[in-house]
């Protein structure tokens, strides 16, 4: 009988937060250990469980899996949320290195010095509303549909979706002009299984907070 | 008839450049339109060519594809080099999740300031003999095959080749603790197709120069 799949990451979003949006969005339950004390960083490096010494690392049929992508990929392959062949494959690619983009500037932003704060968030404003969020309305736009590749439910709704509601915290009014993004929101966040994701309880995590973040910087010995 | 995939880029490594290996690795012959001039970039643009206003870009099976990864992963399973498997494909993946870590590394340290640029290319030397390289070694070591998955040619040992030899220019001597590396060099040199892009005269591209970064910066305004 196979286990849960056993995330391991420190307990915030950071790169992990699209893993486990994605294992609850599928429905599939999940333990997590928490990378607490440098000593546990330390720890989990030595006995050489990490490929290539980062997190996140995820256990799961057998394998350690690394590589945030790697492992996103082998999950909605495994669920069925990747489209029906490689064309499809290569839009939901496509797709989520933009989504992926952009939640990489948000991502990174906690370690982002106060003196360049705002003009990175006035950036990642403007990449929001000029260049990510209008190919996404436009998509859906085109063909009409409720998901964004192949009338049916994959890894870009549910990464984009993630996504919006990471925009909506920075600012509501930047999906002012996107109706159909909004639709989608909506859709996603009433499926049963993101529905149960979305109380609170469950593994999501918050936004980090400052004292989380100096815990984080003391875990991985950062300046 | 199809027609050949195009490759739209900078006449230059950057991005693109994992792409040609692939393509070139497996066999198929591919076109590539240069950008040169801020006027084809913004007729890219406005043509709506880009999706999200970048490139790489590649027109290929009737799509018009950006993302280097999406492109890359398109190729990998069209071509049959990416596992037989998902378990095979995810460690495919994890292993060129890494190699392209390494090469975007030296790729965006061209575009630094000379300090910065030499501190950048003395880290990626360092991280592929303490982080990569061992691991990689390693994995040869363990199964004794000649690939590095299910003991067929795939896009990661295509991807390891590429990392190798980029960081070799670097520095000559990257390999010398690592034996199995030197004859996976050797051995996936001479396949037929790699052989013939490592020839003087294929689309292979040279390492970054001024003059390369120079019309990137001026077509992206940067």
């Amino acid at each position: 009988m196979a286990g849960k799949p056993k995330l391991h990451y420190f307990n915030g979003r950071g790169r992990m937060e699209s893993i486990r949006w994605l294992l609850a969005a599928a429905g599939v339950e999940f333990e997590e250990k928490f990378i607490e004390t440098p000593e546990d960083w330390d720890k989990l490096r030595s006995d050489g469980h990490l490929m290539f010494q980062q997190v996140p690392m995820v256990e799961m049929d057998g394998m350690k899996m690394v590589q945030t992508r790697a492992i996103l990929n082998y999950i909605a392959s495994k669920y069925n949320l990747y489209g029906k062949d490689i064309k499809e494959k290569a839009l939901i690619d496509m797709y989520t290195e933009g989504i992926a983009d952009l939640s990489e500037m948000i991502i990174v932003l906690p370690l982002c010095p106060p003196d360049q704060k705002e003009a990175k968030i006035a950036l990642i404003k403007e990449r929001t509303t000029d260049r990510y969020l209008p190919v996404f309305e436009k998509v859906l736009k085109s063909h009409g549909q409720d998901y964004l590749v192949g009338n049916r439910l994959s890894k870009a709704d549910i990464h984009l979706v993630e996504l919006l509601y990471y925009v909506e915290e920075i600012d509501p009014s930047l999906l002012a002009n996107f109706p159909l993004l909004k639709a989608l929101k909506t859709r996603v966040s009433n499926l049963p299984t993101v529905k149960k994701f979305l109380q609170p309880g469950s593994q999501r995590k918050p936004p980090i907070d400052e004292k989380s973040l100096e815990q984080a910087k003391k875990i991985f010995r950062m300046k | 008839m199809a027609t050949k995939p195009k490759l739209f880029y900078f006449r230059g490594r950057g991005r693109m450049e994992s792409i040609r290996w692939l393509l070139a690795a497996a066999g198929v012959e591919f076109e590539e339109e240069f950008i040169e001039t801020t006027e084809q970039y913004e007729k890219l643009l406005k043509d709506g060519r880009l999706l999200f206003g970048q490139v790489p870009m590649v027109e290929i099976d009737g799509m018009v594809l950006t993302q280097t990864r999406a492109i890359l992963s398109y190729l990998a399973a069209k071509y049959d080099l990416y596992g037989k498997d998902l378990k095979e494909t995810v460690r495919i993946n994890m292993y060129t999740d890494g190699t392209l870590d390494l090469m975007l590394m030296i790729a965006v340290a061209a575009f630094k300031p000379p300090a910065e640029k030499e501190e950048s290319l003395a880290l990626v030397v360092k991280r592929a003999k303490t982080r990569y390289f061992p691991v990689f070694e390693k994995i040869l070591k363990d199964h004794g095959e000649d690939f590095l998955v299910g003991n067929k040619f795939s896009w990661a040992d295509i991807q390891l080749l590429e990392a190798i030899l980029m960081v070799e220019e670097l520095d000559a001597s990257v390999l010398s603790e690592f034996p199995l590396l030197k004859a996976f060099k050797t051995r996936i040199s001479n396949i037929p197709t790699i052989k013939k892009f490592l020839q003087p005269g294929s689309q292979r591209k040279p390492p970054p120069d001024s003059h390369y970064v120079e019309v990137v910066k001026s077509v992206l305004h940067f």
